[in-house]
């Protein structure tokens, strides 16, 4: 009896607030539903450098200058820049522009976001080579690096201005406002005061996140017509595409590629796919391995594996087969270097090295960092056995990996890599280096690759300023790398976005895979 | 009773203090936290640096007693990945779980009773059949699987059209095979706010829809085994002596089914259904990842992904905890439905 009182109850009570709630559901505002497979682990855009941090940070802050789809510049709160000398640069900055907060952007903000970047642990490297930035008005900012710099334009897409007013002072607490914690709650991750098109309203970290756009945003040329945005991070690949077919969300990524076909085949959503800049590679440990250290039985690797096979079969299609380190876009990359799957000349060269009868490697590989990651691992695997390798692989969850990978616990371990400047340096910086704990030089060459003369040249490309003779050095690294088989690389692997047909996802969509939400057009 | 009470106490300070030992244990398998909370161009001096700061350095027992200094003041240390104490995550991700959990207990006792009941009165009957044999195919079926399968019929929606659909009966025969979709495939939507943490999805029919689904995958795993428990023990019990004396002395059969007969039949049930409500909670992990419902199955296995080893220590300690109490109210509960059983006495 009392349960069946309780139902009624409920029943009434529903029936309420089913009613309450209509009027806020059928507004004529675009929202914009999307699901991630994570959410940004802090409102703090200088307390990680990954991903879901720098997507947040495009939604709500503004870079100095960012890239456009064909990886150019675009300018964005600096409207231009030129170089003074080969140490300075000079930016003007855009006038007009506040934070949400009410406080007007100037000068002074950028030297105090760039200060901060460098007190950051997982900024500070990337930084580094800015000596001193000052501010020179209200709107123009000097740039001073230790020795000449190419590169300057690639950090400010890192550089989004904060609020110097709303971050200074303490909190409740007595902390200082602009206080990095890495574990710990700090202000900054939790309140948030930028330039960008999207105020934060509310965050349930692991469970959704409210934007609402920035009334007095200046970019008042921006298409994007979106309202209201709410993120919400689904795990599970198969229920993110789920809530994309049944109308839930109305924009995902990333697609997970099993059901690429699935969403291409259903009218009511789209799909864009681009060739991605995470190159995936495997290196082969000289200390570990004495053959490893004769470039012919390398060679004999490189050439035994198969990228175009991978790239098709087990990618079907959702990868670009790759030579070499330098996606397509990239100063470094070379267009005469292609895969050169070839077993008999693989055979050839290990007869010539003396390992004719093969010998026996260990090799890890992550089972969930990377697309296909473990079957990828197989199918080398499988290849190598054809000239007469004998591989023992073991596969482990990436959180068991990578302390794995630090060990350098395998012969061969597979390694992805994002370049976070977008630029080819940085790939041989800490894939191919001499490793060097002093100077963090070749922090994830696990094939303990060594060759000094490489190094000099890209250390010689690295305070290039003139950037055509600059992208000819990092070519010809390219091709010394590929000659000598520092490493085996498989293939870039592709991104892809999957939307609702009236959300016109292309144009905001690029390699880095930050989608400029702001510019975003819902279609009526 | 108190001597019951307080024995029941202390095992649950040693089930608790067994699970962190173990938890704390393993934690070098569980990954490296830093890992996950620096991002990749970090060179290794900084690295070492937070490492140092976190104490991971120390060795197991320093950690380990550090760990109970504070756990005996309930505090249980901050997780990595939300910032905040793992209490305070845990209570704000526990009312999600438990309302799952209640909707799903909800949807097993009123099915499970009503059927089992009739098929034990009408094993011969068709409709006994069917749902022995439909629970059989439930109690076989992985829980993502009839996950994923529900999702995709009324959450995205199927449409079969194996008829003709030109014609009216071919139109009408598709159109039963298809379904429409429409309901929620994940998340809570927007539950209302009750007190402290706990928001609810009961109070309105729109935050019940999104618990339909969750709740029927997860009841589908229980349901068919209590559906099977009761029925065997209602045959057993149908058999027995005084239901035939019962009988003999003209008592109604509705009265004999129902108040007699049940009350003996949901002795063991009520027993193995305490250990399931345990286990239940354990299910959630699966559910709740595959409905991203935001409770403490997801937040557990996010924390797992990410080498949260204080989340995952405390999370264990709580599910230990909810299993020492679960057990209790059930080894109450036994000793009002069935009062020969003395609880001092009964080895635990």
């Amino acid at each position: 009896m009392i349960f069946r009182k309780t139902l009624l109850a409920t029943v009434i009570g529903a029936t309420a607030m089913g009613a309450a709630l209509l009027p806020a559901t059928a507004s004529a505002e675009n929202t914009l539903r999307m699901a991630y497979d994570a959410d940004p682990v802090s409102l703090d855009i200088h307390e990680q450098l990954s991903g879901g941090i720098l997507q947040l940070s495009h939604m709500t802050f503004d870079p100095l200058v960012r890239w456009t789809q064909d990886l150019e510049f675009e300018p964005r709160l600096a409207t231009s820049w030129e170089q003074v000398d080969d140490t300075t640069m000079r930016m003007t900055l855009r006038e007009g522009v506040t934070f949400h907060s009410g406080n007007p952007f100037t000068a002074d903000d950028v030297v105090f976001t760039v200060e901060r970047l460098k007190q950051s642990p997982d900024f500070k490297a990337i930084f580094e080579p800015i000596a001193s930035v000052t501010a020179i008005d209200d709107t123009t900012v000097e740039f001073t690096t230790s020795k000449p710099y190419p590169l300057l334009l690639n950090l400010s897409t890192y550089i989004f201005p904060l609020d110097s007013q709303f971050y200074s002072g303490t909190d409740e607490d007595g902390d200082p406002k602009d206080e990095i914690v890495k574990n710990g709650n700090s202000y900054a991750s939790r309140h948030l005061s930028g330039t960008g098109p999207f105020e934060v309203t509310n965050r349930q970290q692991g469970v959704r996140t409210d934007f609402e756009r920035y009334d007095d945003y200046w970019d008042t040329e921006s298409p994007g017509n979106v309202d209201k945005v709410v993120l919400t991070p689904i795990g599970e690949n198969a229920t993110r595409v789920a809530a994309l077919l049944s109308g839930d969300v109305n924009f995902i990524a990333p697609v997970p590629p099993n059901d690429l076909d699935r969403i291409r085949d259903d009218e009511d959503v789209k799909l864009v796919t681009m060739s991605g800049t995470r190159i995936i590679t495997f290196q082969m440990d000289q200390n570990r391995v004495e053959a490893f250290k004769d470039p012919r039985v390398r060679q004999a690797f490189a050439y035994a594996i198969n990228q175009e096979g991978i790239a098709d079969r087990l990618m079907k299609g959702f990868a670009t087969p790759a030579a070499q380190l330098s996606p397509a876009g990239y100063a470094g990359h070379n267009d005469e270097l292609t895969p050169r799957y070839d077993v008999e000349k693989a055979k050839e060269l290990m007869a010539e090295a003396g390992y004719e009868g093969g010998f026996s490697i260990t090799m890890m590989a992550p089972n969930n960092r990377y697309v296909n990651d473990a079957k990828i691992a197989q199918a080398v695997a499988a290849m190598l056995a054809r000239i007469n390798v004998t591989v023992d692989l073991k596969t482990l969850p990436k959180a068991q990996y990578w302390g794995e990978f630090d060990d350098r616990a395998a012969d061969m371990m597979m390694i992805g890599w994002h370049a976070d400047t977008e630029d080819s340096a940085n790939f041989y910086q800490y894939l191919t280096e001499c490793p060097d704990p002093e100077t963090g030089a070749g922090q994830y060459n696990a094939g303990n690759y060594c060759n000094p003369e490489i190094d000099a040249l890209v250390a010689e490309a690295n305070v290039e300023v003139d950037l055509e003779k600059r992208a000819e050095m990092l070519q010809a690294v390219e091709k010394a790398l590929y000659d000598d088989a520092a490493f085996i690389p498989l293939h870039w692997q592709d991104l892809a976005w999957a939307s609702a047909q009236n959300v016109d996802i292309e144009p905001i969509v690029n390699v880095m895979n930050f989608p400029y939400i702001g510019d975003l057009v819902i279609e009526e | 009773m108190i001597a019951f009470l307080i024995k029941r106490l202390f095992h649950a300070f040693l089930v608790m203090f067994v699970i962190s030992v173990i938890s704390f244990a393993i934690q070098d398998n569980l990954g490296d936290p830093i890992q996950q909370m620096v991002g990749q161009s970090v060179p290794e001096s900084e690295r070492a640096e937070l490492r140092e700061e976190l104490g991971l350095n120390d060795p197991f027992f320093v950690q380990y007693l550090r760990f109970a200094k504070n756990a005996a003041h309930f505090d249980f240390g901050y997780s990595y990945i939300f910032n905040e104490p793992t209490t305070q995550v845990i209570m704000r991700h526990l009312p999600a779980t438990l309302e799952l959990v209640a909707a799903t207990t909800l949807l097993i006792v009123l099915l499970s009773v009503p059927i089992g009941v009739y098929s034990a009165i009408k094993p011969r009957a068709w409709l006994s059949r069917a749902f022995m044999g439909v629970s059989i195919i439930g109690i076989s079926i992985p829980v993502f699987l009839t996950a994923i399968v529900l999702i995709q019929l009324f959450a995205i929606g199927v449409e079969f059209t194996p008829f003709p659909t030109d014609t009216a009966w071919g139109a009408w025969l598709n159109g039963l095979l298809s379904t429409d979709g429409g309901m929620p495939a994940y998340g809570r939507g927007n539950p209302v706010h009750v007190f402290g943490t706990w928001y609810t999805n009961f109070s309105s029919l729109e935050g019940l829809t999104y618990l339909v689904l969750p709740a029927i995958s997860l009841a589908s795993i229980m349901l068919p085994l209590f559906i099977r428990l009761i029925r065997a023990e209602m045959l057993e019990v149908l058999q027995s002596e005084y239901v035939k004396f019962a009988r003999a002395k003209g008592i109604s059969l509705r009265r004999i089914y129902f108040v007699h007969a049940l009350k003996n039949t949901m002795l063991p049930v009520i027993t193995v259904g305490g250990v399931q409500i345990g286990t239940l909670v354990a299910y959630t992990i699966l559910t709740e990842t595959v409905f991203q419902w935001p409770g403490m199955g997801l937040m557990f296995l996010d924390a797992i992904e990410r080498s949260d080893i204080p989340l995952i220590v405390t999370y264990l300690m709580i599910v230990g905890l909810i299993f020492v109490i679960t057990n209790t109210l059930v080894d109450l509960i036994y000793g009002l439905v069935n009062p020969t059983v003395k609880l001092t006495g009964k080895p635990a």
